[in-house]
């Protein structure tokens, strides 16, 4: 079997994800961009769990999705809280950290 | 077999019930001393299941018959196992049995004598806690166990000796007894780590075994059997370290009775009896020689046989009778008579406890919580005849009047002396048992005869003024309403039926071993056979009795109590008591030495204590001031000096140079960097990510 296909995709998925995370402004698209970085990964996994024929990588992925799940739950909840407090989720504009 | 399998039961159902009365105690209706009764009667059923197993299990002769042993891991660390477990033996089921029964006959005695006291429900539950340790130490299958049961007597006697904390006396009694035996104990610790160290092991049955093997060294068990023997000086009362337990009568009788009968003194005892075998591979009792031991036992049985004879109050003539009875049993071990040692214990306790028990009943009811035999006693054997009787049959044993208990056990001890080679300790025994006889009778007719005086009389003294009796101080107010009594009477029957009980066990339990009459049962029961090809005691041959020297030793101690008798009624027949000492001015001087108890608590008070104090004191303010303050000066001055030159030149230029450098260049690059800080998350993003891509570059190209 090959891999290469399965990698390729990784690779562009993964490439799009940190795209997303720095250009993008929307706080909620940057948290979309993290979750396309972290299935990058789980695709790695899965196919050299495959070739390798070594359950453990998806096992692996099967963790990386749990926590993937609750990542997001709390960075919603905090753009949440970041929006009620500014009415915005733009995040060029949560500069208070400027040294 | 269940008993034997289950023997760990017996301490645990007393550990259980102290919890039980500290927490509910005060709501129930007898104030939690049912709960300790009633726990202590089943631990008497569990330890009779578990002798009279026991006696199924060991067939007659010679055959080996091991112990039972149960062990569970109770913690582990850094791969050493702990366990916690039962070891049942002859020995353990013996020490079972008297610690049960004797405490079963206290608490109910108290129910009587401790009758409204102020920390009823907090006596009991020590008491049963006290108890639990003993039983917990006598069945305890490793060192760790017996190291737990030993700490939880220390502990439960501090608190019962000093029960009535209000008189400051008491609770100095109870700090000095704590004290003394903490300074002990830290031989016990030591001993079980030089064991430890040789044995490899904290089994008992271990340890025993490699004393016995052949391979162990001789210096690790010689100084392993002096530090725990150290440990036994302090518990058991030996000399030098018996002070402390004359002033333990401070506690309640009942406290008295069940320290100094079957558990507490008994313990040290116990401990160089159940390992045996270090002591006799480390003190090489086999050879006859004088050993450490031995020797500490025939000086504690003289010392306290001759204290005894100058007191005035009744508990300490039998506080300081059962150190020279400990030193007996100490004697016993050291000349290599195992089981009449054992045995003595055996006998001890019975007649021991009896004794204790009814002085605490002549001061309960006849003499008005006096314990003062001068002051308060005398003629008291028609007004408490069953209290009378029963502490004379204890008197008789005691003195080793055959054919009661004490005659055959430590006529076996003082046998077996003679027939191991150890003469001089033999005779010792016989100048002790004369004296025993002796100062058991001066007592008995100070109690119980001529006329009475004071208390005793029928004339009433205020409790306080008679303060410098142990038991009286303002609990007892208490005690004495809730009583409500005047003239001297007879004890009911809480307290006559455990004396009954415990003197006709002073009376019969000797015949278990009696001899004379081949009746060699204790010797089948208790004694441990030797397993040839895993030897784990060693082979000991008892001396065979012979009647000639055994009626000798009633001889003596026959004639002990006659010349006392009659020095008794020529001067204490009038009311002024007059005694020999206070008439012949040699005599007297004895006496002065003998009531200053050898100047041993003066040597320790005046001797270490104030010379800490004093000259020791002195001297170290005296170098103090002179020697080190002259050199600290002198220092000062010096580093004054270099202090100033190193400012000026080293501090000020040199290190400040190098910090204001590095602050400055701080400041600069922190200046630079301070603008990558823009505080917008996806540039740090971007430079994380940036940062991680030239990583993997480098690693591609490296690697």
């Amino acid at each position: 079997m090959l891999i290469n296909e399965f990698l390729l995709l990784g690779a562009f998925l993964f490439c799009t994800g940190v795209y997303g995370v720095l250009a993008r402004r929307n706080a909620v698209l940057v948290l979309m961009s993290i979750e396309l970085i972290l299935n990058a990964v789980n695709i790695n996994l899965v196919a050299f769990s495959l070739r390798n024929d070594n359950v453990s990588g998806q096992v692996f992925a099967l963790f990386v999705i749990a926590v993937a799940a609750a990542e997001v739950g709390v960075g919603l909840a905090m753009v949440l809280l970041v929006y009620r407090n500014r009415r915005s989720v733009a995040l060029d504009e949560l500069s208070e950290m400027k040294g | 077999m269940w008993f034997l399998e289950h023997a760990w039961l017996i301490p645990a159902i007393p550990f259980i019930a102290f919890f039980i009365i500290l927490l509910g105690g005060k709501r129930m209706p007898g104030k939690g001393a049912e709960i300790g009764v009633a726990s202590m009667v089943g631990s008497l059923v569990f330890a009779i299941g578990t002798a009279y197993q026991w006696i199924n299990r060991v067939p007659e002769g010679e055959a080996f018959v091991g112990p039972v042993i149960k062990t569970w891991t109770w913690w582990q660390a850094g791969g050493t196992k702990f366990a916690i477990g039962s070891h049942v033996d002859g020995l353990s089921v013996t020490l079972l049995f008297v610690v049960a029964l004797i405490s079963t006959l206290v608490q109910i005695y108290s129910l009587e004598y401790m009758r409204g006291d102020r920390r009823y429900t907090h006596f009991y539950a020590l008491l049963t806690l006290f108890s639990a340790g003993m039983l917990n130490m006598v069945v305890a299958e490793n060192m760790i166990q017996i190291l737990l049961g030993w700490e939880i007597m220390g502990l439960c006697s501090f608190a019962l000796i000093g029960h009535w904390w209000e008189d400051p006396g008491n609770s100095r009694s109870a700090l000095k007894a704590f004290l003394t035996l903490r300074t002990a104990d830290v031989g016990l610790l030591v001993g079980i780590a030089i064991v430890y160290w040789g044995s490899g092991s904290f089994s008992v049955e271990k340890i025993n075994e490699w004393a016995m093997s052949g391979t162990a060294s001789h210096s690790v068990a010689l100084w392993g059997a002096v530090a725990l023997f150290i440990a036994c000086i302090g518990k058991s009362g030996q000399f030098p370290l018996h002070t402390w337990l004359p002033d333990a009568m401070a506690g309640p009788t009942p406290v008295s009775s069940l320290l100094h009968s079957s558990t507490m003194v008994v313990a040290g005892v116990y401990l160089v009896a159940r390992l045996y075998p270090v002591f006799f591979q480390g003190f090489h009792i086999a050879n006859g020689g004088v050993n450490f031991i031995c020797l500490i036992g025939g000086i504690t049985i003289v010392i306290a046989a001759a204290l005894a004879f100058v007191q005035t109050d009744i508990k300490r003539v039998l506080a300081y009778s059962t150190v020279s009875q400990l030193g007996y049993m100490m004697m016993g071990l050291g000349v290599g008579a195992w089981t009449p040692a054992v045995f003595h214990i055996f006998t001890h306790a019975f007649f021991k406890a009896c004794l204790f028990l009814a002085a605490g009943s002549v001061s309960h009811s006849g003499s008005h919580h006096s314990f003062d035999m001068k002051k308060d006693m005398g003629g008291l054997a028609r007004k408490m005849p069953i209290t009378c009787a029963t502490f004379i049959v204890s008197t008789l044993a005691l003195a080793g009047i055959f054919p009661l208990a004490g005659f055959w056990s430590k006529d076996a001890i003082l046998a077996n002396a003679g027939h191991n080679g150890y003469t001089v300790f033999m005779v010792v025994g016989l100048v002790g048992a004369f004296m025993t006889a002796g100062y058991m009778t001066r007592c008995v007719y100070l109690t119980f005869f001529g006329e009475p005086r004071g208390a005793a009389a029928g004339h009433h003294v205020a409790i306080d003024e008679t303060h410098d009796a142990p038991d009286a101080h303002a609990a007892l107010h208490d005690t004495h309403a809730a009583a409500g009594h005047d003239e001297p009477h007879e004890s009911n029957l809480l307290i006559t039926v455990p004396l009954v009980i415990l003197a006709t066990g002073a009376a019969l339990a000797g015949l278990l071993n009696a001899e004379g009459f081949h009746w060699e049962k204790f010797t089948e029961w208790v004694q441990p056979r030797v397993d040839e090809a895993a030897a784990a005691f060693p082979h000991i041959v008892n001396a065979p009795f012979e009647w000639g020297p055994a009626m000798g030793s009633f001889a003596i101690a026959a004639i002990g109590i006659a010349v006392s008798f009659v020095l008794c009624r020529a001067f204490y027949e009038r009311r002024e008591l007059q005694g020999l000492t206070a008439r012949n001015r040699f005599l007297g001087m004895g006496y002065r030495f003998l009531v200053n108890k050898y100047y041993l608590d003066f040597i320790y008070e005046r001797g270490v204590v104030a010379a800490v104090s004093g000259p020791i004191a002195r001297a170290v303010y005296w170098t103090n001031q002179k020697l080190i303050d002259g050199l600290v000066n002198g220092v000062a001055r010096g580093s004054r000096v270099g202090g100033e030159w190193v400012y000026r030149n080293i501090d000020q230029r040199v290190v400040d140079g190098a910090v204001n450098g590095v602050g400055l260049s701080a400041e600069g690059s922190g200046g630079l960097l301070r603008r990558v800080q823009t505080g917008k998350v996806q540039q740090y993003g971007a430079l994380l990510f940036g940062a991680a891509a030239v990583g993997a570059l480098i690693l591609v190209i490296v690697v």
